[in-house]
């Protein structure tokens, strides 16, 4: 859960000569020294393109859904797959951001609690098929906090989960409905989905410790 | 940012970063208290109590409904039904509700000082719900969320305190606050009812109403405890009113859009007219709806394990 509030600092002084690097070589992108690279943009801008045809293919079309975003990685993607959805099916589906803090299991335990931010589901969830949007699956207990929130704001008919990186090692019985990509990882890797709306150039790496 | 305290007792010593903080947490709980089912579960195992040695019901059922929204147990404790009359001290009855596993004793006392002694003696946090005449820091912060909630600016922000700034922990509270936020600050009522060198806190006095009120954001009332009267601080209730009242033509020389406060209870006709305290510029039934998601915001922030 860590990753949520996780933030490579060290990396943004090498950005400008990244930048150069990637306009030379047309979008390949080369490693930075203390990460490995997973995924450029181009291959985040294909997963949720693809994403946005699965979540309507399978619940043919956009009757009763609704995108829900998990701060702050999460609510970013959840914006840009509903712009997705938009250009295919001609439809703006209501959108949600979700601030789980209130519900994580590690509140007991920690001695300063963390910052909130603010939920904002602005339409009745009941009903409705609800998307929850992370950028990482990994122990599946963000996952479970956002559905108890979730299901506390109303009575969803459905809820389904997409990921950009799926990782692995759940800590509980919790499977993703549409992913971007399978990562097998070890436990201690932190991986990191770096989104341009956070000032980063789009990618998934692997911090390197 | 966290709130790295034990305790709120005063928020003399508070940054504007952490004031800004409790603020900021609050919106989220006021989108909770929203809702259709008002509770989550982030103080769930946590037991809050409620020591009240003066009567209270706003201050008292404001943390209690904050304290079950957020899912922590609750337990009331008021001087006529304890031990207390039967002689035992402040601190050993703090002591034998910590051995009963509270983490945050909420506090209301009639001496001044008495949060801070409890807080050194005992591990549990305490939360000071008014003080004698020193403080009420929560009253101060949910008073800050209701100004900034309707869209005032702290900076340069013209504050008139009305009445009984000698006897009144709320008035210190929000003294301290609003000029370390940068607010002007003035303090209107009659000499008798003004701490002697109050000046010193970066405030203005004065004891013509009118004058006070001039052109100012937010009027603030205060109660006029009737039970005072009789101590020489006044002569009668009706030239109080007369002098110190708030009317709908006082309302008028203050800025178009500044609203009115009081944090209750209200003496309909004596501090305020009953068609001021209704009106449209009055905002204190949203300084109680507040209160509640104010006073999460703190349970929350110092509910932290350590």
């Amino acid at each position: 859960m860590a990753r949520r509030f996780f933030y490579v600092h060290s990396v943004v002084s090498s950005v400008v000569s990244l930048r150069r690097i990637m306009t030379t070589k047309q979008g390949v992108m080369k490693e930075r020294a203390d990460e490995k690279l997973v995924m450029d943009a181009g291959d985040i801008a294909r997963a949720l393109t693809r994403i946005a045809h699965e979540i309507l293919e399978h619940n043919k079309g956009v009757n009763n859904l609704a995108l829900v975003g998990i701060r702050t990685g999460g609510v970013h993607l959840a914006h840009r797959l509903v712009k997705r959805i938009q250009s295919i099916e001609g439809v703006h589906v209501p959108i949600g951001e979700l601030d789980i803090t209130l519900y994580r299991d590690d509140l007991a335990l920690r001695k300063n609690q963390p910052v909130l931010r603010k939920t904002s589901v602005p339409f009745d969830l009941t009903g409705k098929v609800v998307v929850l949007v992370d950028d990482v699956l990994f122990t599946g207990r963000t996952i479970r906090a956002a559905m108890d929130s979730l299901m506390d704001l109303g009575r969803p008919g459905e809820i389904q989960l997409a990921v950009v990186v799926d990782r692995g090692h759940r800590q509980l019985p919790i499977k993703a409905t549409y992913i971007g990509k399978n990562l097998p990882t070890s436990r201690e890797e932190k991986v990191q989905v770096l989104l341009e709306e956070n000032g980063e150039d789009d990618r998934v790496v692997i911090a390197k410790p | 940012m966290s709130l790295k305290r034990k305790d709120l007792l005063s928020l003399a010593p508070l940054s504007v970063d952490e004031i800004t903080l409790v603020l900021e947490t609050a919106d989220s709980f006021k989108e909770v208290t929203g809702r259709e089912i008002k509770k989550v579960p982030a103080l769930r195992g946590k037991t809050v109590v409620n020591l009240f040695f003066e009567p209270s019901t706003r201050t008292r059922t404001s943390f209690e409904l904050a304290a079950k929204r957020l899912s922590a147990d609750v337990i009331n404790f008021s001087p006529s039904s304890s031990s207390v009359v039967k002689g035992e001290t402040l601190l050993d009855t703090a002591r034998n509700i910590e051995a009963m596993q509270a983490d945050i004793i909420v506090l209301r006392h009639s001496s001044a000082g008495a949060a801070e002694t409890l807080a050194r003696g005992v591990k549990s946090s305490v939360i000071n719900a008014g003080d004698g005449w020193h403080e009420h820091p929560t009253q101060a912060l949910l008073d800050l969320y209701t100004i900034r909630e309707r869209g005032l600016g702290f900076e340069g922000l013209r504050v008139a305190i009305v009445g009984d700034v000698a006897h009144s922990r709320v008035a210190r509270s929000n003294i301290y606050a609003l000029t370390k936020l940068g607010a002007k600050v003035r303090l209107v009522g009659p000499p008798t009812m003004m701490p002697w060198g109050v000046e010193q806190l970066g405030v203005k006095v004065y004891s013509n109403m009118d004058e006070g009120l001039r052109g100012v954001n937010v009027i603030m009332m205060l109660r006029l405890q009737l039970e005072r009267q009789g101590r020489a601080l006044f002569p009668t209730i009706r030239e109080y009113a007369r002098l110190y009242g708030l009317t709908a033509e006082r309302v008028k020389l203050a800025d178009a859009g500044a609203i009115v406060m009081h944090p209750g209870p209200i003496n309909r006709g004596v501090e305020i007219a009953p068609d001021v305290a209704d009106s449209l510029s009055s905002v204190i039934l949203d300084q109680v709806a507040n209160g509640v998601a104010v006073r999460m915001g703190i349970l929350y922030l110092m509910s932290g394990a350590g």
